[in-house]
């Protein structure tokens, strides 16, 4: 391996999805940026997002931040930082007119505004009977294409605007000197060169991990790199135990059929025929949010109510269904649903149930089982997505995360859906900003002239080792028992065993190598090494998982149904400890206290989550 | 549920043996590219995709290829599938016509390692097209407003994941790497015809060139490749139908709007 190539610019982005590309935009408006990405932009997973990005714009039905700040807070269970959610649903509805202006084709209202939809756990208190809540319409669509259309979008923007980009580089190490973070190290995919980026700035922008488990709506590449990376440096990961599961994965294959099927109307049935959601959330019924439409259809399954005996149940959107139930929200302006309205509304669901399940959704329901989908935790951050080195909330200099990688907490124990792509623009734009703030007022630190050799020692080991046994064989065995035993339900017996488990399959991933030896395009290192990265994620998901004795959001322990307000209403920080073990923190929520009565009380106080 | 319904396990149940022909080629070892045969054993759920990261995990780590999403939206996957253009992610086992899978890199680019290509020359001219929306009006404090038929008019474009499935179908851009190709010529349509954009002409203009639109003749190879089902050969007739007339066929402004 010849000497790498040196680089030198004031930030560096890592990672190209909605995320990467927004701060890209903001931060080389201002200072020298490039971003560093191991996919081609348009290849993220940020164009599989299909739903809807939310903001109360009230284009169609009344609706105000401070809802949808509420709504956040609730789906979270109450684990979120307060100022963090009221910055993000308020910058929200500037972003999303930003994202209009840039060209993103957004579907429209008869009045040729944006078009919005419903969405699981979006509501507005019921006009007249503000004690009530009801659904509101505050998801922004482009067809179920949204996700495509901002990734889209933004790359169009930055080739606009003449960004940087180097495709194809993969980040193996982060630099860091003093605590502080000065750059990265990448290697060229192509040439498996190796790059060292010198920066002032650098965010870490490389989305989730859903691969830690067997059954995800997650891309191949969705390895966790950025925060594995960082928590090899000592930086903590924050929340791990919330980790969502959609509940209307196809059968098997994990791929997502959107959540807007049930927004339009789409309803549920066991193998009984029966509505189950009718009996866990009578009054939010389907729309109720993910965690808890993916427990009942475990429930549903366990109790042998799948279909035929099976693990799955039917998700159906035929128009008869629809207009029987009177669920979708047209009826209430007395139209009907049909084909076409189907058609036009959910037309990449419709593709991917025809390509993959050969099921034509207008004529037959289809089986659907929950699939790993979102990360709430990642590397802590602050607002302004600078990285929490401890939980007491010093920060590292020049380290910055954004989009699913970070966790700044806005989404606490359960995403809404919609919010991700909401987190994605608003907080990519706060990071491209105070990173080039950032830059602008620092000089560019030294940094060591062999900062790239433990990466090299990494490969050159990599592919010295003798190949004991493929490491595939670990990655299923990795996913398999993260699915079994600290998936939608955990016990303690069942976190125990998979905090073994992690431990063994660490030490054969480090006794085994690969095959390819070579340097060009060798995507079986890059797949060795990202398991590595879910290796390291998945002990701390564990950790985390055991040391909160609660049920909360999408943290569900058998042993420990309830929530507990009093031990647990707080984050959990994991940091690496020595090479196995991990160390548990616990940092408070950020609440944000209003006066009433001339005495200090919670804006949003504690209430029991029910749909 | 009383009526018929699809078995989703059955897919699962059973196997067959496909007869994997793999086109190879490492430039740090081989002087040519070289066929390269490997027996696998597929379910009929099984994505070409799956069959293939069978191979590679179980028999040979060192194939090259692009993934990412697995269901058809990132474009990663494209390559030639039975002497077709296809994403691997995007065709299933039990709707391939024999036990035979030929699979080689798609047509037109530089290959770099056995199916992986050298997109750059695919992206530059996309690029080359001015595929972002340009105003220079003052942008409102709310959203631009647009008719739900004027954002209809350009939908077609929008659905496109330069996966280079059309471009690479193309005879004309394999004997010309020159001309823009068809992707590039969807992405144009796809601004001209939204009323919000201002640089139509201009776009029209670097269409109207020697490299540009006039290269197509029209043999359809593009829009039966793409696996976005995006009427490729229909846009790249507006446009040519909108150089020869000088008028853009778009919806007009309603009322209500103006
Ligand atoms: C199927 C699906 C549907 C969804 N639908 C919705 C929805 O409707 N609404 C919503 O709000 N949310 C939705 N989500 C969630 C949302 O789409 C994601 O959380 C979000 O897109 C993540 O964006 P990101 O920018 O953080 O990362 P991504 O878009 O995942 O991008 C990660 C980037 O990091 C890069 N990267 C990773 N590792 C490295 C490395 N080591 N070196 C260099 N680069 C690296 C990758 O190349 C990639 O560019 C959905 C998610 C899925 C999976
Ligand atoms: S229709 Fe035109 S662009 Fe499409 S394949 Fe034929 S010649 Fe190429
Ligand atoms: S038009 Fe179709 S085939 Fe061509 S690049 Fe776009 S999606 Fe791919
Ligand atoms: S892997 Fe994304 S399109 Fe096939």
């Amino acid at each position: 391996m010849s000497t790498p190539t040196y680089h030198r610019f004031e930030t560096i982005i890592v990672g190209s999805g909605g995320a990467g590309l927004m701060a890209a935009l903001h931060s080389s408006k201002e200072v020298g940026t490039a971003v560093v990405s191991k996919l081609y932009p348009m290849r993220s997973h940020t164009g599989a997002a299909a739903g809807g990005i939310a903001a109360a714009l009230s284009n169609i039905e009344e609706d105000s931040w401070e809802n949808h700040a509420y709504d956040t807070i609730k789906g979270g269970d109450f684990v979120v930082d307060q100022t963090p959610v009221e910055i993000l649903c308020r910058e929200a509805v500037e972003c999303i007119y930003d994202l209009e202006h840039m060209g993103l084709p957004f579907d429209r209202t008869p009045d040729g505004r944006i078009s919005q939809r419903r969405f699981g756990g979006h509501t507005r208190p019921v006009p007249g009977n503000p004690s009530k809540r009801e659904p509101v319409m505050r998801s922004c669509h482009a067809a179920d294409r949204t996700g495509h259309m901002i990734l889209q979008t933004l790359y169009q923007q930055c080739i606009k605007q003449g960004v940087t980009f180097f495709d194809e580089y993969h980040m193996l190490d982060l630099i860091m000197v003093e605590g502080e973070c000065r750059g990265i190290v990448a290697i060229e995919i192509a040439t498996g060169r190796l790059h060292v980026f010198h920066a002032k700035s650098v965010l870490l922008a490389t989305g989730g991990f859903g691969r830690m488990f067997k059954v995800s709506s997650n891309a191949f590449a969705l390895t966790g790199d950025g925060p594995a990376i960082a928590y090899r440096h000592g930086i903590p990961v924050e929340d791990m135990e919330f980790y969502q599961f959609h509940p209307t994965g196809i059968y098997r294959l994990g791929v997502l059929l959107t959540e807007g099927c049930r927004g339009d109307g789409g309803i549920m049935f066991n193998g009984k025929g029966e509505r189950f959601m009718e009996t866990y959330a009578p009054n939010m019924k389907e729309l109720a949010s993910r965690d808890v439409c993916s427990r009942s259809i475990y429930q549903e399954v366990r109790a042998g109510r799948g279909v035929s005996g099976k693990d799955f149940v039917y998700l159906d959107i035929r128009p008869s269904t629809i207009n029987k139930y009177k669920s979708s929200p047209i009826h209430r302006d007395g139209l009907e649903v049909d084909d076409h309205f189907i058609e036009s509304r959910l037309s990449e669901s419709l593709e991917l149930s025809r390509t993959y399940l050969g099921i034509d959704p207008l004529k037959e329901p289809m089986p659907i089982q929950p699939t790993a989908h979102y990360a709430m935790g990642g590397t802590p951050t602050d607002f302004d997505t600078r990285v929490f080195r401890n939980a007491a909330g010093e920060v590292v200099p020049g380290l910055y995360a954004a989009g699913e990688t970070a966790c700044v907490s806005v989404h606490g124990a359960n995403r809404l859906g919609t919010n991700s792509l909401v987190d994605l623009v608003v907080f990519g734009r706060r990071a491209g900003k105070a990173m080039a703030q950032y830059a602008k007022s620092h000089d560019f630190k030294e940094i060591p002239k062999d900062a790239a050799v433990p990466t090299k020692k990494m490969i050159e080991g990599a592919l010295a080792k003798p190949r004991t046994e493929p490491w595939v064989r670990i990655r299923d065995e990795l996913q398999t028992v993260m699915m079994d035993d600290c998936g939608v339900y955990r016990t303690a017996e069942g976190l125990a065993n998979a905090r073994q488990s992690v431990a063994s399959l660490k030490k054969r991933y480090e006794s085994t190598g690969i095959q390819d030896k070579g340097t060009v395009f060798n995507t079986g290192l890059l797949e060795y090494l990202e398991l590595g990265c879910l290796i390291d994620l998945a002990a701390a998901t564990v950790a985390s998982a055991e040391s909160r004795k609660e049920s909360r959001g999408a943290h569900s322990r058998e042993d420990f149904p309830d929530r507990d307000d009093v031990k647990h209403f707080n984050h959990t920080f994991a940091t690496k400890d020595g090479d196995f073990d991990v160390k548990i923190d616990t940092r408070a929520v950020d609440v944000i206290y209003i006066e009433k009565d001339g005495q200090q009380v919670p804006k949003y106080p504690l209430e029991v989550r029910k749909y | 549920m009383s009526e018929e319904l699809t078995d989703p396990t059955k897919g699962y149940l059973s196997t067959r043996i496909l007869t994997v022909q793999l086109k190879r080629y490492d430039p740090e070892k081989d002087r040519e590219p070289h066929w390269q045969e490997f027996k696998v054993e597929a379910r009929p759920i099984d994505r070409v995709l799956d069959v293939l990261m069978k191979v590679k995990w179980d028999q040979d780590d060192t194939i090259g290829l692009r993934k990412s999403c697995g269901q058809g939206i990132c474009g990663s996957d494209a390559m030639r599938i039975n002497g077709q253009n296809n994403l691997a992610c995007k065709m299933l086992v039990q709707n391939l016509k024999s036990d035979k899978l030929t699979v080689e890199p798609i047509l037109g680019l530089p290959v770099i390692k056995d199916l992986i290509v050298d997109m750059k020359p695919f992206f530059d001219h996309y690029k080359s097209i001015m595929p972002f929306l340009v105003n220079t009006d003052p942008a409102p404090t709310t959203e631009r407003l647009q008719t739900p038929a004027q954002r209809e008019r350009f939908d077609e474009g929008t659905k496109c994941i330069l996966c280079a499935c059309c471009t690479t179908a193309c005879p004309p851009f394999w004997g010309n790497r020159e001309y823009v190709g068809p992707a590039a010529i969807v992405n144009a349509h796809r601004f001209i015809f939204d009323s919000r954009d201002q640089a139509a002409s201009e776009r029209l203009e670097i269409l109207n060139d020697a490299e540009g639109v006039w290269r197509c003749r029209t043999v359809f190879n593009c829009t039966s490749a793409c696996p976005r089902g995006i009427k490729v050969t229909q846009l790249i007739s507006e446009v040519k139908r909108a150089l020869i007339t000088g008028v853009l066929d778009m919806p007009q402004e309603a009322e209500v709007l103006a």
